[in-house]
């Protein structure tokens, strides 16, 4: 596999994708790719369908009852909704959660988790993989002295960035953020945005954020989404400039609406 | 400036009238459960002993101990909860774990809820019917458990899947987030955190199995079986018991002649012996909470 930004072929497709919750449609028929060692920005209100499109990439969209797909949706050239390998797939996407969620589990466990499920027992390996991944993680430092105690006793901003370290665990291709700031204070939500810059160099990111000033500061695209449909999707100067191709958008950035 | 006015007054009266009440009513369901303990502590007080525990009835019944009824029930209810613990708690796990919300998921949900509120006298009868008859087990301690498991199964079901639902589905949807399978987060996170919950529910059918008199007495209790004194396994499984229930149910009306202290003694133990089953369940229950992990 080729280092971040010298492969072209994108890492994740999506063609004319649509999202049902039994009878009612949240996205109607998108298209577009995810480049590879990029970040893109996802921005848009509540209900536009962002949380959805997360969850069909990682096929979590089956969890929930009455849930179902249409159209392609190719993560490294394979087939995601074909997929055999179902938890292959889902290791290959790192994932966050809005609220923050420390596992009922040690600090190092929370971490070791996905590996140990995939499989991985060598103590020592383990070890090496739990240090970096809280290393990475930016939480090594204000942990390391007690891994054996309680992910869930852990502040919010903290178990925020256990998620990461978990969600970075499993060696993803591409880290989803959905909203990850929603529940933790500027201080920590400055620090995991300096985290994301740094990941940026081994992985792909899809950063999903209700701050819109999120996105312009980290993303390289931004797209926008509204009630289901993609309304733009352009460079993140283009967006958050004064001439976005798009008039809704430059009202939604602007804070005319949203 | 904080002086009460005639509306603040009337509010503060509302407020200790209703304290009140509520603390009578409070104090009125503890009331008969002591009165029933005293009065039956102190009518079987001439009889209460351990020699009473630990002997058998001699005389026709009219004398000596429980001894052969005391480790019958524990009989019965070793091997009803062998049977329906592992088998509720696994199916209740299926229930909330894996089965989709499909019709006839919801089909079973009721008819576990339904079959949860069936009188035992009619489950007395299926258990003749099916496993003494059919199954051709014959009175014994294999058909009474089974027939008390069938009627612990609902409950113990309802319980652990009230206790796996109390999990928080966060938990669940960040394990399948990280590619583990649902077999995988229940093993180290759902089951773990759920056990506190599963465990009284089971404890309680525990107490509830020991007491019951109606679906033992077609299919596995009998009136007197010969046993020694403190003998720990003198039944076979394919052999009919006596159980404290059925023996109380008989020393109160077919037995002439023995003296009242007898029965009244019969039911403290059975009464002390659903209590203290009763309070392991709570201490387990505290015990498991005090190490909850969020």
């Amino acid at each position: 596999m080729s280092g971040p930004g010298m492969d072209a072929t994108p890492v994740t497709r999506v063609r004319d994708l649509r999202v049902r919750y039994g009878t009612t449609e949240v996205i109607h028929g998108i298209t577009f790719d995810v480049h590879r060692g990029e970040i893109l920005g996802v921005i848009g209100p509540a209900q536009s369908g962002k949380t959805s499109l997360l969850r069909c990439l990682n096929r979590t969209l089956e969890f929930t009852p009455g849930g179902h797909s249409e159209g392609l949706i190719e993560v490294d050239g394979e087939d995601v909704r074909r997929t055999r390998d179902v938890y292959a797939l889902r290791r290959k996407i790192g994932m966050v959660a809005p609220l923050p969620v420390g596992l009922p589990l040690s600090i190092y466990d929370n971490v070791a988790f996905a590996p140990r499920a995939a499989g991985l027992t060598r103590r020592a390996a383990l070890d090496d993989l739990v240090e970096r991944c809280l290393t990475q993680a930016a939480l090594w430092d204000e942990v390391k002295g007690r891994l054996d105690s309680l992910g869930t006793k852990l502040s919010g901003g903290q178990q925020q960035r256990l998620t990461i370290a978990r969600a970075l665990s499993h060696q993803p291709t591409i880290l989803c953020l959905d909203e990850f700031s929603i529940a933790i204070d500027p201080v920590t939500t400055m620090r995991i945005e300096d985290v994301l810059k740094q990941l940026k160099a081994e992985m792909t990111i899809v950063l999903v954020t209700n701050l819109t000033q999120q996105a312009r500061r980290l993303a390289d695209r931004t797209m926008f989404m509204l009630e289901g449909s993609i309304v733009e999707l352009a460079p993140s100067e283009q967006v958050f400039s004064a001439t976005p191709a798009d008039q809704r958008t430059f009202d939604y950035v602007n804070g005319t609406f949203g | 400036m904080f002086e009460a006015g005639p509306e603040v007054r009337r509010k503060l009266g509302h407020e200790r009238i209703a304290h009140l009440v509520l603390a009578a009513v409070t104090m009125c369901i503890v009331l008969p459960l002591f009165a029933i303990l005293a009065y039956l502590v102190v009518k079987g007080w001439p009889s209460l002993s351990l020699a009473f525990l630990l002997e058998p009835p001699r005389e026709m019944q009219t004398q000596g101990g429980i001894w052969p009824a005391l480790i019958g029930t524990v009989y019965l209810v070793g091997v009803s909860l062998a049977v329906a613990a592992p088998v509720g708690v696994l199916a209740a796990v299926y229930l909330n774990e894996y089965a989709r919300d499909t019709w006839f998921t919801r089909l079973i949900h009721v008819a576990v809820i339904n079959l949860a509120g069936v009188p035992s006298i009619v489950h007395a009868l299926f258990g003749l019917g099916a496993f003494v008859l059919a199954a051709g087990l014959g009175q014994s301690i294999l058909a009474a458990s089974l027939t008390l498991a069938v009627m612990t199964l609902p409950v113990i079901i309802a319980s652990t899947r009230e206790a796996l639902a109390a999990v928080p589905r966060s938990f669940r949807e960040a394990c399948w987030n990280v590619g583990a399978t649902r077999w995988q987060t229940i093993r180290v996170v759902v089951l773990p955190n759920a056990i506190s919950g599963i465990l009284t529910g089971v404890i309680l059918q525990v107490s509830r199995t020991a007491g019951e008199t109606a679906p033992i007495l077609f299919t596995g209790a009998v009136m007197y079986k010969a046993v020694d004194r403190g003998d720990v396994f003198p039944y076979r499984l394919t052999e009919s018991a006596m159980a404290l229930a059925t023996h109380l149910y008989n020393l109160a009306t077919q037995i002439n002649g023995a003296p009242d202290s007898l029965q009244f003694a019969t039911a403290t133990v059975l009464v002390g012996a659903v209590l203290l089953i009763n309070s392991t369940a709570v201490v387990v229950r505290a015990v498991l909470r005090s190490r909850r992990k969020w």
